[in-house]
């Protein structure tokens, strides 16, 4: 094996009352594609902070091109030929790509930036390595997967021979995703070093040469990729055995709990959004809701749900018309609801987590009477829940911002079901949740189907939708534009999601 | 996934404010610095009023004490309830003050507390004056304690009525609160100015030269308590306003409105998917809010002012101290309880027993302004402060803007 490029020897890194790194160690060869898997908490951006020159490590070196090197800032590191790109892009809308990508190393005209030399070296760039991508857009203009090149190239200008992506993936659509992963090979082929953080099984094996699993701020094991399943992966990544497919029974359909008819939804800037909608769910089935984010998921589901007003159409749960009605009414003809947002919709972050769970019941007994609220009767019914739904890093009073997303989903999870409805809404349910957390979740899903509810669950994750779902629909700019039961490829959902199913029809 | 991030917070507030971010640190001030902080606005607010009175050329050292003993906060060193010490006196002057700004302090924590800034406390405050001036003056033959109670809750019901305006334009067409409670306190200064000026239906009948209003009736004075009524003794108030404090944390703390109050305030989002009507929570919160200024009106009219005139209403700037207090108390109870006797003190402090001389009246009445504005603009700036204060703890960081956000 080659010298390797970067070298971290025994990195420890202490937070108050955490161990986010322990005697950590990781080696990047040249023209390597090195993934670092690890559920959420794990430690692996710590790690990359503590490269980046984000953090000072309590213990242990890094060395580069076998040099040991001290960062102290990431100016430091991207001087060394270290470039990052981080999860949440740091551009500026405003401003053209070109002048995106060599800010703060601007070739200059005098006082002036030069912006034709600043366009050619980033279409030079840009051709190199096969991202496409037009300088002189706006970046308000260009799509997230475009803003993610634009990172990449910005890295690249700066002479990054050690490129870090922090969970790249997690904003792309499938589509982009592949776009993506060409990109990488490309790179790599023209001699980069690639260290892709994630916590996604599929990818990893996809993508990487090697690939490190953390598991609690502790190097488990580097393995090639030969020899790597997602079976083997997860029981590193969570330290048990995990169920990666969920296990299900067919479903038993029963009556149809939830209606809809012809519905029509606009959105806030009064664009139609849902556009002439019907389906049925049954009780004890999983219909999946398929589609490319912004194609009338959202709107759907507020509408179902009494956020927000029906332009026409009839919505109707267990036979009974509720068109129309308010988010309470529609709670009280029992409709759960998980929704989509959880930080922003599903829970008040600054409250507890018993304040948390009585969200829908806290002007009722037990929780109320009269008006009076009983916070000890809120706090005993959420110690019950939390005990059942297996709520972890905090009691009833623990604040639920202050929760993990795995364990903050599980409190909303935990509020809906045990309010028994007879129809479950589940948007996103598992998004940015970890290997661990997804399959309690699925778990549970599956568990509610089979009590008989009629489940509608609405995902980006096609995985998610194919392993689930007894039914599914795909929907593309408003419109339901497929149905299928039983066996169906990913590749043909995937071209209905894109409308070509309509487009080959048309 | 970066683990200092929104979707997967760090488990404890001192890990978050290790790990840098501004966010972080704001949560672990919220958790850990509900009181550390406003001490440490307060203690820098006098501070540097301090070094602006030693660059006049005084000591700051003993205006500060002057201010003390001038409010009466000397008494716990001899208390007593003869009224003729000094120190009896200003304390009862100083817990005069703060009973009003304990109301005031009140109306803007609660609406804070649903999300909104009633900057509109001096307007309410305005009308519950007056129309516990009106009730008080029109109904001179009732017994004592119906009259007292009329006047009372006709102001409390008018303040609510008038804040209430702010609320319902916001739900109903999103006007901004602060525009409508700043428009809302010029209507109430002018109408003030109407009714008590020359010919208005609320000036003094006995003299028209004077643009002033009627005398409450004695049947609708509050009674004195500690000293004398005609030397502006402390009323019953101060026991109103208390109980005004217990029931705000009552409120909050024990109702579903108060549940539905904190939702909205803290995620109208997330409170309406919860099937609480966001609308109804603006105006009802405002409408609350309201009610304690108004009743701090009625409490100051029936207490110890007993008239208004056209000149007295500039004057006054008790329900803009109001949300100094609130601020500095954080919106809760007992904090709004504290800050109101904080600025009690000054307010009567820097006006009365500078005896020493260390000191103008004039100089010592600005201090309590620049305390007052100094605190607010703390308040506003304590996540300054926070970060100017962690930056010690922060590893080194000089990393430019767009690696810092990491």
């Amino acid at each position: 094996m080659a010298a390797p490029v970067l070298e971290l020897r025994g990195i420890t890194k202490r937070f108050p009352g955490v161990l986010a790194n322990d005697d950590v160690s990781f080696e990047l060869q040249p023209g390597e594609v090195h993934a670092l898997l690890g559920e959420n908490g794990a430690g692996k951006s710590t790690l990359m902070n503590i490269l980046y020159g984000l953090y000072k490590p309590d213990a242990g070196e890094i060395r580069l091109q076998g040099r040991p090197v001290a960062f102290s800032s990431a100016r430091d590191a991207i001087q060394a030929g270290i470039g990052m790109v981080h999860q949440h892009f740091m551009l500026i809308p405003v401003m053209t790509v070109a002048e995106n990508i060599v800010l703060g190393a601007e070739p200059k005209n005098g006082l002036m930036l030069d912006e034709g030399t600043a366009e050619k070296r980033v279409r030079e760039l840009s051709q190199r390595f096969g991202l496409v991508v037009d300088p002189t857009a706006l970046v308000s203009e260009i799509t997230v997967g475009q803003e993610q090149r634009v990172e990449i190239l910005k890295a690249l200008y700066r002479g990054a021979d050690v490129l870090i992506l922090d969970e790249p993936t997690a904003v792309l659509t499938p589509q982009e995703a592949g776009e993506l992963f060409e990109i990488i090979r490309s790179l790599r082929a023209a001699g980069k070093s690639i260290i892709f953080i994630s916590h996604k099984l599929n990818e990893v094996l996809e993508i990487a040469d090697r690939i490190t699993v953390l598991r609690r701020g502790r190097k488990i094991e580097t393995v090639p990729r030969e020899g790597a399943t997602e079976v083997s992966l997860a029981r590193a990544m969570v330290g048990r055995e995990v169920l990666l497919r969920v296990e299900k029974e067919p479903a038993k359909p029963g009556d149809v709990l939830l209606s809809v008819e012809d519905l029509h939804v606009r959105d806030d800037r009064d664009i139609e959004k849902v556009s002439g909608m019907s389906f049925e769910v049954r009780a004890g089935e999983i219909v999946g809701v398929a589609g490319v984010d912004g194609n009338g998921q959202t709107e759907l589901i507020e509408a179902i749900t009494g956020l927000r007003p029906i332009a026409s159409g009839a919505v109707r749960v267990a036979g009974q018309d509720v068109t129309g009605s308010s988010a309470r009414r529609m709670l009280d003809v029992g409709v759960g609801h998980i929704p989509e947002d959880r930080q922003r919709r599903g829970l008040v972050l600054e409250f507890s987590i018993a304040e948390n769970i009585a969200l829908h019941d806290y002007a009722e007994p037990p929780d109320a009477k009269w008006g009076w609220l009983f916070p000890s009767r809120l706090v005993e019914r959420a110690r019950g829940l939390i005990e059942e739904f297996d709520v972890r890093g905090g009691g009833p009073l623990t604040r639920a911002g202050g929760l993990s997303g795995g364990n903050q989903q599980k409190v909303v999870a935990a509020r809906e079901i045990a309010r028994d409805p007879k129809v479950l809404i589940a948007a996103q349910p598992t998004r940015g949740l970890d290997v661990g957390a997804i399959e309690y979740l699925h778990r549970r899903i599956v568990a509610e189907r089979d009590k008989g509810r009629a489940i509608l669950l609405v995902s980006l994750e096609l995985d998610e939708i194919l392993s689930l779902s007894d039914r599914i629909l795909v929907v593309y700019e408003g419109r339901i534009v497929g149905e299928h039961e039983g066996e169906v490829s990913e590749h043909q959902i995937g071209l209905e999601m894109l409308g070509g199913k309509e487009r080959s029809a048309a | 996934m970066t683990e200092p991030d929104a979707t997967a917070p760090p488990e404890t507030p001192e890990e978050a404010a290790a790990s840098g971010t501004l966010i972080a640190s704001i949560t672990l001030k919220q958790r850990a610095g509900g009181v550390i902080v406003p001490v440490m606005t307060a203690l820098l607010a006098f501070l540097l009023g301090g070094v602006v009175v030693a660059a006049t050329g005084h000591n700051p050292l003993l205006a500060y004490r002057d201010i003390f003993n001038g409010a009466g906060l000397n008494w716990i060193f001899h208390p007593t309830t003869d009224l003729t010490s000094t120190s009896a006196y200003n304390l009862s002057q100083t817990l005069l003050q703060t009973t009003t700004l304990i109301l005031c302090g009140l109306a803007v924590a609660f609406a804070f507390r649903c999300g909104m800034f009633n900057i509109g406390g001096q307007g309410q405050y305005f009308i519950g004056l007056y129309v516990a001036n009106w009730v008080g003056y029109d109904l001179a033959s009732w017994n004592a304690v119906p009259h007292i109670l009329l006047a009372v809750a006709a102001a409390t019901v008018a303040g609510a009525a008038w804040a209430g305006i702010a609320g319902f334009l916001k739900a109903a067409v999103g006007a901004h609160e602060v525009i409508s409670t700043i428009m809302l306190n010029w209507i109430a200064i002018w109408l003030g100015s109407w009714l008590f000026g020359d010919g208005g239906p609320l000036q003094n009948a006995d003299n028209k030269a004077v643009p002033i209003s009627n005398d409450v009736a004695a049947s609708a004075q509050l009674p004195v308590f500690w000293g004398e009524k005609q030397l502006q003794g402390l009323d019953v108030g101060l026991f109103v306003a208390l109980a005004a404090l217990v029931v705000f944390w009552v409120i909050l703390n024990r109702t579903t409105l108060g549940y539905e109050v904190r939702a909205v305030g803290f995620n109208p989002d997330a409170a309406a998917y919860g099937g609480i009507s966001v609308k109804k929570n603006l105006i009802r919160a405002m409408a609350i809010s309201g009610a304690f200024a108004g009743l701090a009106g009625a409490l100051d009219m029936l207490g110890y002012l007993y008239h208004f005139g056209v000149s007295d209403i500039p004057a006054s700037s008790v329900g803009f101290l109001g949300i100094a207090v609130a601020l500095l108390g954080r919106n809760t109870a007992v904090g709004v309880g504290l800050g109101a006797l904080l600025f009690g003190a000054l307010l009567f402090g820097t006006t009365h027993g500078l005896t020493s001389g260390v000191i103008q009246p004039e100089l010592a009445g600005n201090l309590t302004y620049m305390i007052q504005g100094l605190v607010v603009l703390f308040v506003g700036a304590d996540v300054l402060i926070l970060y100017v204060w962690n930056t010690r703890k922060r590893l080194r960081r000089t990393a430019p803007a767009e690696e810092v956000a990491a």
